[in-house]
């Protein structure tokens, strides 16, 4: 049997563990994954693989006494064995106050994140979508360093009471740094897609050509404030910092951006620019996700911030349940509306600012007011009277994606980036956004 | 396991969207972590299987791990045990050279000869299907083989031998005492791991090698109701080759002064008493005045300063482009190397690459590529002299062998070069911290590491800190916060004025140095005694939204 289970296999599999339980209740997780990558630099393949994995966790309760077993092996001993062990050590655990029961069945939205045009990759396949980016970057005699990593799997669900969810999906991330013979441009570009017939290693690796080219030979320009305009992978390297810290019950400690004195949150609180919306949607055509959370509570379409107002935060089944509220799992993706404008009309309409391309090595330096620090990298240039002038040496910024967001001048389209830092994928659109603030100059190309 | 994944593991970070799912292992009980590994005969049949079958698919050059890999962690907050995970995982990588490339491939829970076989197969297919985008096949400092060979860390207790409700124990102490002292939350965590990793490579070797980690830490938080103002301390201990010994102190692993420091063993009692206060104390604390310093700054935190302005920019394959995709290249290029006289830093400043240091994360007996560990200077006397480098690098800079250090962070990540442990050389003139002090007119005193960002070829770095005091005239002045320093490598290394001596020599690291596509995570150590830089630029980081 394929590492990769279908819908029926999956149920089959699982309701043979689940037939093994004799605690209150059980709850599984399965999964299978198919990986391969391949990596290059100095215009040649460096190292390169494959991974093959699967895994199944049972987590047993008796009453508020917990127990988690996982196993890789799937023959009817190991299954067994494994329902056993979790049962055991729930037995030998000290209650667990935060515990909450499995939930009932549940509906699910149908996304569809299975493409298998992705889930037909082999080495060869990637090999020949290196070769369309290699032999650019070697025609013009500029040193490429990409990475190319595909993905195929699924992940199931199903416990005691009967509930069972099931999402496959595919996934391809592309990305590759282009530098010119003399040290002093550099160009970035990363594409993620589930689909890989929307994956262009060439026009890719052209844009990357660009930018390194074009940055050769920065000037400087002092620190300071600027206007500045993020390109979306830019920009998402910031944003990311919000999502990541939009729990609820952190807010209600004290102890988050969130928070306000007195013990409040900023909950229904505007906090940007009210052209601010962000939310997440397992269904979104563009960013396809698991319609389920891993306890299996389903994802819906939820506003996060809505015209710059905190509409939802993430409660937890145990911290929703003490302050008698809804649950709202965490999300299985997220997406930043844009608006109208064009890259070139962001860049029209600047009478002096910094295009920016890309970030680098985010740090938060303080949580109360997500204050970040970070460099620009890979393509920075100044923009005078509305055309780009010449590139600039690179910035390191403090500034709070926060202050950034109410800071605003203009969006962009949005469109799907992956995170350097964190390697999700997201929709999010160019943004304008005025005094943002750079703290020192860096030699770094 | 990625820092993030980590620090949302141990919640320690505030995180709520996406919380990765850790593939990092099956759970298991605590007592399957004493079941013995598979035994050393049959691991040699498996490898013998695969580098056979690499060898007849045509390839010039084989190695094979086995791994097996324990992690503990058991993860309180204020009065209650959160989660006690117990992982292990099992498997094999193989690695070959055909048609002049290298391939990879690995997989989970081997058990006989025909996977061994099929695993050195795709990897063989792999290399020959990368083949034709090479311009130069891959060249091997020659490495002699060891035959049967064996290394173990040399730790005094077994941390996974000792019982989950001692270090229970000791966890829900350390939060009681931290809130009877003013904290209004805190995450404690106790993190173990423990590598046993065969390798056997076609040069006939088999090492059989057993690593050990611990690292206890906390993040305490104190919150004024009042302003909405929140402030933190996380604990001053140091993530150490050890075993459960690193938690027993005695008086001479102390270092007592504005706050107690430890070296060999660490009291997180204690320290976790001290960190409630001043995180309290840090509420009301001044904020830093922006502008120049001279800084005095503790192995507690010029650990992570050496690690990213000293470590990466000197890892070979930054310097010749392996990395350029992501982590990056270097400002230290060989043309530096090569003057014999790239003034990286003062003549105070000397800093080596070791893998032998005992009690360090870096420690073992041979990297995983079969290569015996050793020590070599980076630095001396302020100039650059090496790099760290691996055995298809080592020709580039005209070595014979390999610096053996080379490491994959599971069976199922390829080995590449990675950071030795990298350190600084203590003082050889007797000093001691106070006298130190006793000079600094304008300067201030950082202990603990906080915030960390330097761009992609180690020029600009930004630090913060745990802890920060003002030096006023040769006397500390009281706390200050909001502080982080700015500065340039070279420039930085190069206002070293002064060094104490190798009374004051202790290790600092993380278990999560990050590198390579997919990343991997390495464990690394990075010592020192207190050390002083003049007229470093500070600046204020706070902020209203």
């Amino acid at each position: 049997m394929s590492i990769i289970l279908s819908e029926t296999e999956a149920k089959a599999l699982l309701q043979k563990v689940l037939a093994y339980s004799k605690a209150d209740e059980c709850e599984i997780n399965l999964l299978g994954e198919e990986r391969g990558n391949l990596r290059y630099a100095r215009n040649e393949v460096s190292t390169s693989g494959s991974l093959v994995n699967q895994n199944l966790s049972v987590q047993s309760a008796f009453g508020k006494k917990v127990g988690v077993a996982t196993i890789d092996e799937f023959s009817d001993e190991s299954l067994e064995k494994v329902v056993r062990r979790s049962e055991e050590l729930a037995k030998l655990a000290p209650e667990n106050p935060e515990y909450m029961s499995v939930l009932e069945p549940q509906t699910y939205l149908k996304s569809s994140g299975f493409f298998e045009s992705t889930a037909g990759i082999d080495a060869g396949k990637r090999a020949d979508a290196v070769a369309n980016s290699l032999e650019l970057s070697r025609g013009k005699n500029l040193t490429a360093a990409g990475f190319l990593d595909n993905q195929k799997g699924y992940s199931a669900i199903m416990n005691s009471k009967g509930l069972f969810a099931y999402y496959p999906s595919t996934s391809v991330n592309f990305s590759l740094t282009v530098r010119t013979p003399d040290g002093t441009g550099s160009g970035y570009i990363a594409r993620g897609y589930s689909d890989i017939n929307k994956l262009d290693t060439a026009a890719a690796t052209t844009i990357a050509i660009q930018k390194a080219m074009g940055s050769m030979h920065a000037k400087a320009l002092e620190p300071g404030k600027y206007t500045v305009i993020l390109e979306p992978t830019a920009a998402a390297v910031l944003l990311e910092n919000i999502y990541f810290n939009f729990d609820a019950r952190s807010a209600d400690e004290g102890r988050s951006f969130l928070s306000k004195p007195g013990g409040k949150t900023k909950l229904g609180d505007k906090i940007v620019d009210e052209r601010v919306n962000i939310y997440s949607d397992p269904t979104h055509p563009d960013l396809p996700a698991s319609p389920w959370s891993g306890d299996g509570q389903p994802l819906q379409k939820v506003s996060w911030i809505e015209k710059g107002v905190v509409k939802n935060m993430v409660y937890s089944r145990y911290w929703a349940q003490k302050n008698n509220v809804q649950p709202v799992p965490q999300p299985s993706n997220v997406i930043m509306e844009g608006g109208t404008a064009t890259m070139e009309e962001l860049i029209r309409s600047t009478k002096q600012g910094i295009l920016v391309t890309k970030l680098w090595y985010i740090r938060e330096v303080d949580p109360q007011t997500l204050l970040l620090t970070g460099l620009t990298r890979d393509g920075t240039f100044y923009i005078e009277n509305g055309v780009i002038k010449h590139p600039v040496k690179n910035f390191r910024f403090n500034e709070s994606p926060v202050i950034m967001l109410n800071n605003l001048e203009a969006l962009g389209k949005s469109e799907r980036v992956v995170s350097t830092e964190s390697d999700q994928n997201y929709l999010v659109p160019p943004m304008k956004i005025r005094e943002f603030t750079f703290s020192s100059l860096s030699d770094a190309v | 396991m990625k820092r993030r994944d980590f620090i949302q593991l141990a919640g320690l970070g505030t995180g709520a969207f996406m919380m990765p799912a850790f593939a990092m292992g099956r759970n298991v009980s605590p007592e399957a972590f004493l079941e013995k590994s598979v035994d050393v005969a049959v691991k040699k049949r498996l490898a013998d299987a695969a580098l056979n079958a690499a060898k007849s698919g045509g390839a010039s050059y084989a190695d094979v791990r086995i791994g097996r890999y324990l992690n503990q962690f058991v993860v309180t907050r204020e009065d209650k045990v959160q989660n006690i995970v117990n992982t292990e995982s099992y498997g094999v990588g193989v690695r070959v050279i055909a048609d002049g490339c290298w391939g990879f491939a690995a997989v989970v829970d081997v058990h006989n000869e025909a996977q061994m076989a099929k695993a050195a197969e795709d990897a063989v297919a792999i290399a020959k299907a990368n083949a034709r985008l090479m311009k130069e096949p891959v060249q091997l400092a020659p490495q002699k083989g060891f035959g049967e060979v064996s290394w173990k860390a040399p730790i005094k207790k077994n941390a996974f031998e000792v019982p989950i409700k001692e270090k229970v124990d000791l966890l829900l102490s350390v939060n009681d005492a931290a809130l009877k002292n003013g904290a209004n939350y805190v995450n404690s965590v106790l993190f173990l791991v423990n590598e046993q990793k065969y390798f056997a490579s076609t040069d006939g070797s088999y090492i059989d090698q057993d690593v050990h980690r611990i690292w206890p830490i906390f993040n305490i938080t104190a919150i004024d109701p009042k302003s909405g103002k929140f402030e933190t301390r996380n604990a001053l201990s140091a993530p150490m080759g050890m075993g459960y010994d690193y938690l027993q102190s005695n008086p001479s692993d102390k270092i007592t002064g504005v706050t107690t420091r430890y070296n060999k063993g660490y009291d997180m009692l204690e320290d976790a008493i001290a960190a409630a206060r001043q995180a309290k104390e840090k509420l009301t604390a001044k904020s830093v005045e922006a502008g120049k310093y001279d800084l005095v700054l503790d192995p507690s935190h010029l650990w992570l300063t050496i690690h990213e302005s000293v470590g990466h920019p000197l890892e070979l394959d930054r310097v010749l482009g392996y990395e350029a995709n992501f982590a990056g290249t270097s400002f230290a290029t060989l043309d530096k190397w090569q003057s014999k006289n790239f003034q990286y830093g003062s003549k105070q400043v000397n800093l080596v690459a070791d893998k032998l240091q005992e009690g360090s994360l870096g420690a073992v007996g041979w990297d995983d590529e079969g290569v015996n560990t050793k020590k070599w200077d980076l630095v001396k006397d302020g100039v650059l002299v090496n790099y760290q480098a691996i055995r298809d690098q080592a020709h580039i800079i005209g070595e014979k062998e390999s610096h053996g250090c080379c490491y994959a962070d599971s069976w199922s990540s390829v080995q590449f070069q990675r950071m030795p442990n990298v350190s600084l050389a203590a003082g050889k003139t007797p000093l001691s911290v106070d006298e130190m002090i006793k000079d600094v007119k304008k300067g201030i005193y950082i202990i603990g590491d906080g915030s960390f960002s330097i761009d992609q070829q180690r020029y600009n770095f930004q630090f913060g800190g745990q802890l920060f005091y003002e030096i006023k005239d040769g006397k500390i002045a009281g706390m200050l916060k909001d502080v982080a320093y700015q500065s340039n490598t070279q420039e930085f290394w190069n206002s070293c004025t002064q060094v104490c001596d190798e009374k004051d020599y202790r290790l600092g690291g993380s278990f999560f140095d990050g590198k390579g596509q997919p990343s991997q995570s390495s464990a690394v150590s990075h010592g020192s005694s207190t050390t002083r830089f003049n007229g470093v630029n500070v600046i204020n980081t706070a902020r209203k939204i």
